[in-house]
């Protein structure tokens, strides 16, 4: 098992925002966690990591429990985190970008250089100078999950990776993906476009108001339009 | 000509100790988000650091070694009180982490004194640097011209690390997001503390390579934190070629500042400072703050004015105040007169700060401009002491609109920073205009008149304005003015919309603030019998800050309880020990550390928990959820 999450409660404040949330991403494999906006996605990614400071619960990362530990430890582990929100660095370019990002190598989980990664996104190739607030939402997007692989993870949070993406872009999105699932990179994928999560997820989670309320396979999602008409906008 | 050209060489050499101690507190600030009072500390032990050293051991490599190592060491010093005190409040309001590193100050200047005593130093001129340069019959200091040098090969060291080097790069990462550096899996922990030690190095630097052209004495830090503020305002806080154009544009102000206006050269500065505020708020180089941060943060309670019950218990806790005469000596009632008038001048403050969010690190400007208004009036119109009282403080409410008007401009840390650089200002004047003011000797002779002059009488007189001005206060708090200034406080934006003007209602409540001090200025001239330029000092405006964050900042009258406790501690203080300024710093950083929400604060919150509360605590987070 990569990574297991169990009993994760989290507050902003007063407001209980998460409850009882559990979840498994296991070896290498790309798990989905669909749910409506407020739902509490972005919720969920930020308290694995550390960065909600209200949480309680069990946040096991192989084998090691770092429910306690501070963000740049657990990340520091080899748990990459790409926010929603993508937060570039504007003021720096995106070779410098990569920089901040970059960290030892790992064992076992994958190495990637700046030569790798510019295959992957070769958007981001030909424009190594360039500020990164000068770039497009799809260009900003790729470089983010482009510097959280610089930290050679084994187990990367993508948050909403397609948001606000042209259908092109998408397409280019899913295709790197694929590409980092196949170099052995496990994902946990929040989404609220089911399409493209039936493109690289194995398993699924919904999670609504705080709770999970679905947990399988895309396929058994499949055979409950049910349960994806009441929890997923279409 | 000549003279002109050497003089600008002048002021490009002072240029280059005032851009390195801007530049590493800028550099501090990028990164941690605090303004470090304490810089101009660290510059002022760089110098008696390398003082030591540089007498210890003689020669070129003593010389160069002594500056070099004595910058170490402070920035070694620099590391612990990172690590000791700063971790602790990275997330405390921008205010505390000012009034901490101030405290700090208060106690290295002691500190100082302790170790070097309190006469000034003069130390080794510089080997290879000794002789001076002619230049067309006028003479420049061969060091002035090493100096001239040394500032852009800094610049262009400083630039280098940071476009050059990993480390460079994570800090400016981080000083665009922290958070997201962490979560790149950077201990941001020790990038702050790196940032510090670099910082707190240039300036220990800048201080050490003063020993040849100054004297090294225990007043070096404020002296140097004034111009460095100035520049860091003109320059755009953040930024390093910033700092590097504002300092020299102030150096060549102050060098040519005194052959324009030989009395009062300050003046020039003032002007240009104001100049450049008014078309960019934000400094020559610097980026408006996204998201200023407010200095309130710790709401303890919802403001309501007092029930009948404290309404009755206020009135008799004055009736008890005023019985004081019937059996306290002369010298008791003289310190009650004091702390009563130090009520007044604490409570102004305190509106403008929890009420309007606006900490001013100034505010001794308007107490002393009172002070001075009354003097004025009573020594030179000789007009009688009613009119002195009333139209004295009209000074200060000049002052204060005049100042006033540029510091609203501004929020947060430029505020504060603006607010002590115009105290500064208006201390100098007094200073330096000997003419009108007595300069050092200030203006004496200003007694009350034969109903007022008996302590108990003026006593009387004391809390019976204290207790008015106190009043009045509270009544604006609670008044429709005082529900737009407190909208204007927390959501600037959203008051905006609902067509509040907010810088104007800002601007009004720092004339009543303003007022007000002045008003206790105006009543300490006749407490004391005369007016010095003390009275303007930022340690008076410090110690202000000190009684309102005691008496706790989100309360609506923590002030007069911290006037009062503060006050008669710091009598106390100052009649048994010398250290005073070493003890008063150190309960500084301890309020800051240990009682953050103030003396009353602490009270509200016990009583609160005793009562048993139908709600929920959710005042808690209104200030995170606000804006
Ligand atoms: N900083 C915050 N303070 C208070 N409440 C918050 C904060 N961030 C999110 N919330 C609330 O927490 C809940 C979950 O939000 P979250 O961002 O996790 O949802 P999400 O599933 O990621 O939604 P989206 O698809 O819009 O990104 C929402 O009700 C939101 O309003
Ligand atoms: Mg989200």
């Amino acid at each position: 098992m990569k990574l297991s999450v169990e009993g994760l409660n989290s507050y902003y404040g007063p407001a209980h925002i998460l409850f009882d949330v559990a979840l498994d991403v296991g070896d290498g494999e790309v798990v989905a966690l669909l749910g409506r906006n407020g739902a509490g996605k972005s919720t969920t990614f930020r308290s694995i990591i550390g960065l909600v400071e209200q949480r309680t619960g069990r946040i096991v990362f192989e084998g090691s429990d770092v429910s306690d530990q501070p963000t740049h430890a657990i990340v520091s582990r080899g748990l990459g985190y790409v926010p929603e929100e993508r937060r570039i660095f504007t003021d720096l370019t995106v070779d410098e970008n990569l920089e901040v990002g970059r960290q030892p190598v790992r064992p076992g989980a994958p190495h990637w250089t700046r030569e790798k990664l510019f295959s992957l996104f070769p958007n981001l190739g030909e424009m190594r100078g360039r500020a990164g607030g000068s770039m497009s939402g799809g260009e900003q997007q790729m470089l983010t999950i482009a510097r959280s692989l610089m930290g050679n993870p084994s187990l990367v949070l993508l948050d909403e990776p397609s948001e606000g993406l042209a259908p092109k872009i998408v397409e280019q999105m899913v295709d790197a993906i694929l590409t980092m699932k196949e170099a052995g990179v496990s994902m946990l994928v929040s989404e609220q476009n089911l399409h493209f999560a039936r493109l690289i997820c194995d398993r699924a989670y919904i999670i609504e108001r705080g709770r999970i309320c679905f947990s399988g396979t895309m396929r058994e999602l499949d055979e409950r339009p049910d349960i994806r008409d009441a929890h997923l906008a279409l | 000509m000549a003279f002109y050209v050497v003089q600008f060489l002048t002021g490009l050499a002072s240029a280059a100790s005032l851009f390195l101690v801007a530049s590493g507190l800028s550099i501090i600030f990028g990164v941690t988000r605090i303004v470090n009072f304490a810089h101009g500390a660290f510059y002022m032990l760089g110098a008696y650091v390398a003082f030591t050293l540089t007498e210890r051991f003689s020669g070129a490599i003593g010389f160069w070694g002594g500056v070099v190592a004595a910058a170490l060491i402070v920035a070694a010093l620099g590391v612990l009180v990172e690590m000791v005190l700063l971790r602790r409040i990275y997330h405390a309001p921008e205010l505390f982490q000012l009034l901490a590193t101030f405290g700090l100050t208060l106690m290295v200047e002691d500190l100082v004194v302790l170790i070097w005593g309190p006469s000034d130093l003069l130390g080794r001129r510089a080997p290879g640097f000794k002789g001076a340069v002619d230049f067309f019959g006028q003479n420049v200091p061969s060091y002035d011209l090493f100096l001239i040098g040394l500032g852009p090969v800094v610049l262009g060291a400083l630039w280098l690390i940071f476009q050059r080097t990993r480390w460079g790069v994570l800090v400016r990462a981080a000083t665009q997001d922290r958070d997201m550096v962490a979560a790149l899996g950077v201990n941001q922990k020790w990038l702050f503390t790196s940032v510090f030690a670099l910082g707190v190095f240039l300036a220990a630097v800048g201080g050490a390579l003063q020993i040849p052209r100054d004297a090294v004495h225990h007043a070096m830090d404020l002296r140097i934190i004034v111009d460095v503020f100035v520049v860091v305002v003109i320059g755009g806080l953040g930024s390093i070629i910033g700092a590097f154009v504002a300092a020299v544009l102030v150096s060549e102000l102050n060098a040519f500042g005194i052959l324009i206006f030989p009395k009062i050269s300050i003046i020039l500065l003032f002007l240009v400072m104001a100049a450049v505020l008014i078309v960019r708020p934000w400094g020559l180089f610097g980026k408006p703050e996204v998201t200023a941060r407010r200095t309130p943060g710790l709401t303890v309670n919802p403001w309501r004015p007092l029930s009948s019950k404290g309404r009755l218990a206020a009135v008799t806790a004055l009736l008890l105040a005023a019985t004081l005469p019937l059996f306290a000596g002369n010298y008791a009632l003289t310190v009650g007169s004091e702390i009563a008038i130090f009520v007044i001048f604490a409570a102004s403050l305190h509106f403008m700060m929890s009420v309007g969010g606006l900490a001013s690190f100034g505010h001794a400007a308007y107490f002393g401009l009172g002070a001075y208004g009354v003097a004025f009036l009573a020594k030179m119109a000789g007009l009688p002491m009613i009119t002195c009282l009333l139209l004295g403080p009209a000074l200060a409410l000049a002052g204060a609109a005049l100042f006033g008007f540029f510091a609203v401009q501004l929020s947060g840390v430029y505020f504060a920073m603006l607010t002590l650089a115009f105290a500064q200002i208006v201390w100098s004047i007094a200073f330096q205009w000997v003419e009108v003011t007595g300069g050092d000797n200030g203006i004496l002779g200003v007694w009350p008149e034969k109903w007022a002059a008996s302590p108990s009488h003026f006593y009387w007189l004391a809390i019976g304005v204290a207790a008015l001005a106190v009043a009045v206060l509270r009544n604006i708090v609670f008044s429709p003015f005082g529900y737009a200034l407190r909208a204007t406080r927390d959501s600037p934006r959203r008051s905006d919309a609902i067509g509040i003007d907010g810088k104007l209602i800002q601007w009004t409540a720092f004339v009543i603030a303003g007022t007000f001090a002045g008003i206790a200025g105006a009543l300490f001239a006749y407490l004391k019998g005369s007016v010095f330029p003390d009275s303007l000092g930022i340690s008076l405006s410090v110690d202000a800050l000190v009684m309102v964050l005691l008496g706790g900042v989100e309360t609506v009258s923590g002030a007069v309880v911290g006037a009062i406790v503060y006050k008669a501690l710091s009598i106390f203080l100052v009649s048994q020990t010398d250290l005073s300024k070493l003890i008063l710093g150190g309960v500084i950083v301890l309020v800051v550390i240990a009682l953050p929400k103030g003396i009353v604060g602490v009270l509200e919150t016990i009583r609160q928990r005793r009562r048993p509360r139908p709600e929920p605590p959710l005042l808690a987070s209104r200030i995170g959820t606000a804006e």
